[in-house]
């Protein structure tokens, strides 16, 4: 793999006419990868899912050099016809298309030069090989006391014949004061057996307000991985919302550090397995200053040979009082083979605090199957409807109407 | 008059040691260390021959380093790994054979070893350094057909025994520590019950670690044959040193059809001064297995003593309807650091665990509750539940939950709930306007929290730990 990645990342240096800058970046980051190649089961954050074999059983060898002079088309693409948004479309790591055409374009604005500050990475080899090998820098600003009034949805997507790669995106955003974006991820794949690579670093500043879902709803056999950076001042909110479901493997990484007095953070997810598809939630919640709040919930059903993992943590610094902290797990194994593994992880070094985590994993619940029976509904039935129950919790967290309607319509849940 | 009682307190009660002039092996870690320790125990070929399987063992291990409370390195070359008090060679036959300066240091203790004691009915076999001194109660124990004593002792007059069971829970290729006590234990308890025998009285050791620079190395092994039932207390302070001392034992029980073991632990070592320097590293392995159906072993402890505290008793859960419990209450103050919990290992069917864990964090340590549940997929039926609370006195300190949990099973259930918080203004508020003060509102406060906890132990040991509670964090309020 080596001697790939090595030409491979020669070939991307020709390219383009990087500046001297982004050259280095770009050579420490490779160096960086290289030492350390793909995170295996020995790293405490990959206990659960081994990614270095999960890449060699599912793929075999990678390679990682993209063309990027080449147009890809991106008609075909489906797009979602339930509610106006605006587009950004990415493919084979690439982006294609950028178009905010329902909002004032004085108030967003599209950075592409990289700032000196962006250059600091250091968070794990996977970020390294995404800064090592994608395209072009790309940042957005949203302006100051403006709020987007259709959400913003970025398709994921992969050309038809690109087979073995590894993909790598990036785009970083940046709300500023009393601003407010939500966004919508959307994957969407033509061709299988790939790497995706997804890295996210959001800049929240005062009073502003983040939504992010991610929709992993088509099934495929790519292997994918999102790291979300998030970093928050005073009052400002996030809210993270994972569907995953349709991947072979998938891995949804947030880091969140609450910098800023009165923020808050919400990470919430689904996980809706079946065959031998293996996702995972990792999550690290940073208090790191006084009266900050997080919440998060995640929720799993699983069938035949799936597996899921919540790898949670709070942490708690010694500045951080009154902090509230909540994290809550459920998994419905449905099949025998099913699997669940849950860390929930609290670090905590201020007293006063209120943090708490829950977790619970095991069957449906047999008298509950029993009651709907008894007033005439079928097995299957019985089964579906608590299972709509279970699964509606967490969609309710969802704060905005217009996209708790998709996600409902996407699982097919009723109230 | 109050100040002066929490001044005398402070200081560590059982801070003192005895001059007794010590036989010790020669320092460092070879070979030729472990064929003295076994030749001076006049041990048959296979026990040395399985110390020396460890040591190769040892040769490619390395010391483990995932755990939260880091320690200084420990130059394994400079220790001695066996000592006896001299005037031990030739064992003595009675108490009033033995050392008078011993006995002084076990009535210090307030060991039950005389005639006395007797009446409140526990057996006592005690641990000064690495050999046993004397076991009483062994008539009683031995018209049941228990046998209870030193495991020396078993080596000699019980081989088939220990042969069977040595090593079967804790095999010499584990973790570091626990190959390295293989390698060099020295002495420790040996618990066998036949079958359908209730053990009529608690048993109960009390180590203590006594040589300076002598790491402890004990090795307990209890069976429990079927139908059988024992409880089991183990009980430690070490007197006041400068050095950091490593103390690595190992135990094992292993319980049959139907039998049930108890074991609980209170400990209660030299923690170090309030500065953090000095203190006894305790890592220990304790590992409990369920062997067969029905059976049931349950652990309590209650962690106050030690610099650093690395243990996790654990249940391997491997007979049907066989049931694991521990229950649990760690107390870290001044520079202590603490990480503990336990393994819940679920192999046979309808297999059922609980745990509970109460860690309280003062002063500027660290307490970590690290757990696994691991369900694997033949234990259908299996039910866990998990509750671990912390409780953190300033803001110096810190309190942690690791927990692991694996669900394989579909038709098993896990429950795992945590909390970490702080006392309350309200409850210090309503016990203070009823007449008590800050200190005492604590221990009170504080007592309740660890309640289900201290409802586990023998009546001997509940009044201790519930005094060793309010002495840990004296000191820690304001």
């Amino acid at each position: 793999m080596e001697e790939q990645l090595k030409i491979d990342f020669e070939k991307k240096l020709k390219d383009f006419s990087y500046s001297d800058q982004e050259k280095k970046f770009k050579e420490t980051n490779f160096k960086k990868f290289l030492k350390h190649g793909f995170p295996s089961r020995k790293l405490e954050n990959w206990k659960f899912s081994d990614l270095n074999q999960i890449i060699k059983s599912n793929i075999g060898e990678l390679t990682f050099y993209n063309d990027y002079k080449k147009e890809n088309q991106i008609d075909k693409i489906e797009l979602i016809s339930e509610l106006e948004h605006n587009i950004i479309i990415i493919v084979d790591g690439k982006i294609e298309k950028i178009d905010f055409k329902f909002e004032d374009q004085d108030k967003i604005e599209v950075l592409v030069e990289q700032g000196e500050e962006t250059i600091k990475e250091n968070i794990n080899s996977l970020i390294n090989l995404n800064n090592a090998f994608t395209n072009k820098f790309c940042k957005i600003i949203i302006k100051k006391n403006y709020s987007l009034k259709k959400p913003l949805v970025i398709y994921h997507s992969t050309n038809k014949n690109t087979q073995f790669k590894n993909t790598n995106s990036r785009i970083d955003f940046k709300l500023e004061e009393n601003s407010c974006l939500r966004l919508i991820d959307i994957f969407n794949d033509n061709s299988e057996k790939n790497f995706l690579n997804i890295y996210y670093n959001f800049e929240l500043d005062k009073s502003s307000v983040l939504k992010n879902y991610k929709i992993d709803k088509f099934i495929n056999n790519n292997i994918k991985y999102s790291y979300n950076n998030v970093k928050q001042e005073d009052n400002s909110i996030s809210e993270t919302f994972i569907l995953s479901s349709g991947s072979k493997f998938f891995k949804n990484e947030i880091n969140c550090d609450l910098l800023g007095q009165h923020s808050s953070a919400f990470v919430n997810g689904i996980f809706d397995l079946d065959d031998e598809n293996h996702h995972e939630i990792k999550s690290n919640i940073n208090h790191l200053v006084e009266n900050t709040k997080s919440y998060q919930l995640v929720k799993s059903v699983l069938e035949k040979k799936s597996k899921a993992v919540y790898q949670g943590k709070i942490f708690v610094s010694s500045e951080a009082q009154k902090t509230d902290g909540y994290q809550l797990s459920n998994a419905i194994l449905l099949s025998e083979n099913s699997e669940f593994n849950a860390k929930p992880e609290l670090e905590i070094y201020a007293d006063d605090v209120k943090c708490s985590h829950g977790s619970s994993s095991g069957s449906l619940d047999e008298n509950s199957i029993f009651y709907l029976m008894s007033r005439g509904l079928n097995y299957k039935e019985a089964k579906k409807l608590l299972i709509n129950g279970f699964l509606l919790d967490v969609i309710e967290k969802i704060t905005d109407e217009e996209i708790k309607n998709l996600f409902k319509s996407l699982l097919g849940v009723k109230e | 008059m109050r100040d002066k009682q929490i001044e005398d307190l402070k200081d560590y009660k059982y801070g003192f040691s005895t001059d007794i002039e010590n036989f010790k092996a020669p320092k460092g870690l070879n070979e030729d260390v472990i064929k003295f320790i076994s030749n001076i125990k006049k041990e048959p070929k296979w026990l040395l021959d399985w110390r020396l399987k460890a040591f190769e063992r040892l040769k490619v291990l390395k010391e483990p380093d995932w755990q939260k409370p880091k320690y200084p390195k420990i130059d394994y070359q400079d220790l001695y790994y066996y000592s006896a008090p001299k005037s031990f060679k030739d064992k003595p036959k009675s108490l009033d054979e033995l050392d008078p300066k011993l006995l002084e240091t076990y009535q210090k203790l307030g060991i039950p070893l005389n005639e006395q004691k007797r009446l409140n009915g526990i057996a006592v076999d005690a641990v000064f350094d690495s050999v046993s001194v004397a076991t009483t109660f062994k008539e009683t124990l031995t018209k049941q057909g228990i046998i209870f004593c030193s495991i020396s002792e078993a080596v000699q007059k019980h081989p088939e025994l220990v042969k069977k069971y040595l090593g079967t829970v804790i095999p010499l290729t584990d973790h570091f520590f626990a190959t390295l006590n293989s390698a060099v234990f020295t002495d420790g308890s040996f618990v066998y019950i036949p079958p359908g025998v209730r053990c009529p009285m608690e048993l109960s050791t009390y180590f203590r670690i006594n040589a300076s620079d002598t790491g402890q190395f004990e090795r307990t092994l209890i069976i429990a044959d079927k139908g059988s039932y024992v409880s089991y207390l183990e009980g430690c302070t070490a007197p006041m040193r400068d050095e950091n001392q490593l103390h690595a034992a190992n135990v094992e029980l292993i319980a049959l059809d139907d039998a049930e073991i108890k074991y609980s632990t209170v400990q209660n070592w030299y923690p170090g001064d309030k500065d953090g320097k000095g203190g006894i590293y305790n890592f220990v392995t304790k590992r409990g297995l369920c062997k067969g159906k029905n059976s049931k072993i349950s652990w309590t402890q209650v962690e106050t003593g030690s610099a650093i505290t690395w243990k996790y008793p654990s249940c391997i859960l491997k007979g049907d309807n066989s049931i694991g419990e521990f229950y649990s209450i760690a107390i870290t103050n001044n520079h202590q650091k603490a990480d503990t919990g336990t393994k819940m290992i679920h192999l046979g069917k309808n297999t059922k665990s609980k745990i509970i864990s109460k860690g309280i964090s003062a002063g500027f340590s660290d307490m970590t509750y690290r757990g696994l549940v691991d369900i694997f997929p033949k234990a259908t039926n299996s039910n866990n539940f998990t509750q671990c609370d912390s409780l953190l006195m300033g803001n110096k300190c810190g309190a942690h939950t690791v927990p692991y949990i694996k669900n394989k099973n579909s038709d098993s259930n896990i429950a795992h709930e945590a909390t970490t918080s702080k006392i309350s203004e309200e409850q210090l508020h309503y016990c203070q306007q009823r007449g008590l003060n800050p200190e005492e509102a604590v221990g009170l406060i504080v007592n309740g929290f660890c309640k289900e906890v201290l409802q586990q132990l023998p009546m001997e040991f509940a009044v201790e730990a519930q005094k060793l509670v309010g002495i840990s964090l004296e000191g820690s309020v304001g």
